[in-house]
């Protein structure tokens, strides 16, 4: 295989079909009116932005989760990925997915036997250190929410 | 005698500005195994072998401070380091070299007008004038200067092509303004502003102009006495020369009254407990020991470009950049920001709706480099209504193939993100 097919490759590892198909119709995208969480994240040197919604349920579930904003093909899917994986769990278990899945971005762990299905398809961003702040976006924005932070979360 | 044909004549000038991509090393490598196609020189340019020499030529045999030293290779590295100034005098066709002072690049350059020119002279109720088109480093210093003196910063407006509404412009220059500032080419859309006719419509009122020339310097041909700009600041890594230098320009009569920036050697004549005497221009501008290799480099990449010609040059990017936009009209779903009537070197674009910053990693993974994102002019951005642009930007090495190259990576982002 040549350099160049090589690298076409390469460059699908990061643009998964997975991850397109989440940028092009992200999940739960828009505005909720009832939630009862609610967080900024933004990415103030490439200018991405996204709102998260969560509205938590009397006995502790993520009842219903959405958000909205603009970003790249990245920071929309890696929203929309987590959008599906919190939806029913209790803010724990969604601390749980978030720790995993920004810790194997960073590189800091490789998951401690938790299986994050889908969100594996974040896996190829890990080789692109300018982009994996998109992937974290949406994630720190949930930690934001959860905790009730009223500072905005970015990614610097 | 016979006269050469224009024709030719251009046609030859053409290929000697073409053949100059061969001088810039870092031209001639693969990037993800396509040869590298860099369309990113208003972010900073490549630079040629002669100015990297001259760099390495310095540190080998003729480092030493400058101004000081009694030896050889202080009186070697000070040559190389006024030589550069007068190389640069000569660019830009300055008066004296009294008014050709060093700065770290054009963000000093204008944090140091707004500081030693602005700050003693604004009072509440003054105001400094500045246009939508600029760069953050043409509007924070401006921002930090009114918020310590009370006075007020107005903004120019511009219109749908990207050009400066030069009517409403004039309309805010009354005797409450102090100075207008304004960039001579907008970096993040490559509009030409008309700085000859707006510096003179400014002087009828008796209001100083600091023209941002970042964006001008490597393109158009620059003439100081002609301009009659009061200052007029660049960068050098902009100008196929070294980051960590650039050039403030001001008249001298303007320099002479304005106190030093910053302190330290080298900017006094004498120094006691009682007080201090600055030195004469330019050097009560440039505080410390300087950055010499730098400066070196710029010198060097001077002559490069005279020797080349800047008028050559501008024509030749002309037609490149005429080539790159029509080659990207050709592109379905390919919406370009900023369309004004006299460009250089810049084009800004969106394609469909495919996040600038995917395109920027895509078209990398094709060795094709460009600018993704707000270009450092967030209020250009949100004139536009966008959070950013993909910036494909020109320089005198690039060619036709640069593009096709540009416009192919472009095709395959396409196929990607149709689905």
């Amino acid at each position: 295989m040549s350099a160049a097919a090589a690298n076409q490759s390469e460059i699908r590892d990061l643009y998964r079909e997975l991850i397109l198909d989440h940028a092009r119709s992200p999940r739960h995208f828009g505005v909720l009116p009832a939630a009862t969480h609610s967080a900024r994240g933004s990415n103030p040197l490439c200018g991405d932005s996204l709102q998260l919604y969560i509205e938590m349920h009397a006995d502790g579930i993520i009842n219903a989760v959405s958000f909205d904003g603009n970003g790249c093909a990245i920071s929309i899917a890696s929203a929309s990925l987590m959008s599906e994986t919190v939806l029913g769990l209790e803010a724990d278990a969604a601390l749980n997915y978030l720790a995993n899945v920004v810790g194997r971005l960073n590189g800091t762990t490789d998951g401690n036997g938790i299986d994050l299905g889908k969100l594996r398809a974040l896996d190829g961003v890990k080789e692109y250190p300018s982009r994996v702040k998109c992937a974290t976006l949406a994630w720190h924005a949930l930690r934001s929410a959860l905790n009730n932070d009223p500072q905005s979360a970015t990614t610097e | 005698m016979s006269m050469p044909n224009p024709a030719q004549q251009t046609r030859s000038e053409f290929a000697k500005v073409a053949a100059c991509r061969a001088d810039f090393p870092a031209l001639a490598q693969e990037i993800n195994g396509h040869p590298l196609a860099y369309l990113d020189s208003a972010a900073s340019s490549q630079q040629p072998a002669v100015s990297i020499d001259a760099m390495a030529e310095y540190q080998r045999h003729s480092h030493a401070n400058v101004h000081r030293g009694v030896h050889t290779l202080s009186h070697r590295a000070t040559d190389i380091y006024e030589g550069a100034r007068d190389a640069v005098k000569s660019f830009i066709n300055a008066a004296s070299r009294k008014e050709v002072v060093y700065t770290s690049g054009t963000t000093e350059g204008i944090n140091l007008v707004a500081q030693s020119y602005c700050r003693p002279r604004l009072q509440p109720g003054d105001r400094i004038v500045i246009s939508h088109l600029e760069h953050h480093s043409n509007i924070v210093p401006w921002q930090i200067v009114c918020e310590q003196t009370g006075a007020e910063l107005l903004v120019a407006p511009i219109n749908e092509l990207g050009e400066v509404l030069v009517d409403e412009l004039y309309a805010l220059l009354d005797e409450r303004v102090k100075l207008l500032a304004i960039a001579h080419v907008s970096n993040a859309l490559g509009s030409v502003v008309p700085v000859a006719d707006i510096i003179a419509e400014a002087h009828q009122r008796g209001i100083p102009v600091l023209v941002d020339g970042a964006q001008a310097a490597p393109h158009v041909a620059l003439d100081m006495q002609a301009l009659d700009a009061d200052f007029y600041v660049f960068s050098g890594h902009k100008m196929f020369a070294p980051t960590g230098i650039g050039i403030l320009y001001g008249k001298e009569h303007l320099l002479d009254d304005m106190p030093p920036w910053q302190g330290g050697g080298d900017m006094i004549l004498e120094v006691s407990f009682a007080g201090t005497t600055y030195n004469e221009l330019p050097y009560k501008f440039e505080a410390g020991t300087p950055n010499i290799a730098a400066a070196a480099g710029l010198g060097a990449s001077v002559h490069y470009l005279q020797d080349i010609g800047m008028d050559a040059i501008a024509e030749y990017e002309h037609s490149l950049l005429a080539y790159l936009t029509a080659e990207l009209q050709k592109i379905d779903g390919m919406r370009l920001i900023g369309c004004a009537e006299h460009k250089a070197s810049v084009q800004s674009f969106l394609l469909d709706d495919i996040h600038p910053h995917d395109l920027g990693t895509i078209l990398d993974h094709q060795g094709v480099a460009i600018r993704t994102g707000h270009h450092c002019a967030m209020p250009v951005m949100t004139f536009f209504g966008i959070p950013g642009t993909a910036r494909a930007s020109l320089a005198l090495y690039n060619n036709r193939d640069d593009i096709d190259q540009l416009v192919d990576a472009l095709g395959k982002a396409k196929d990607m993100f149709a689905g």
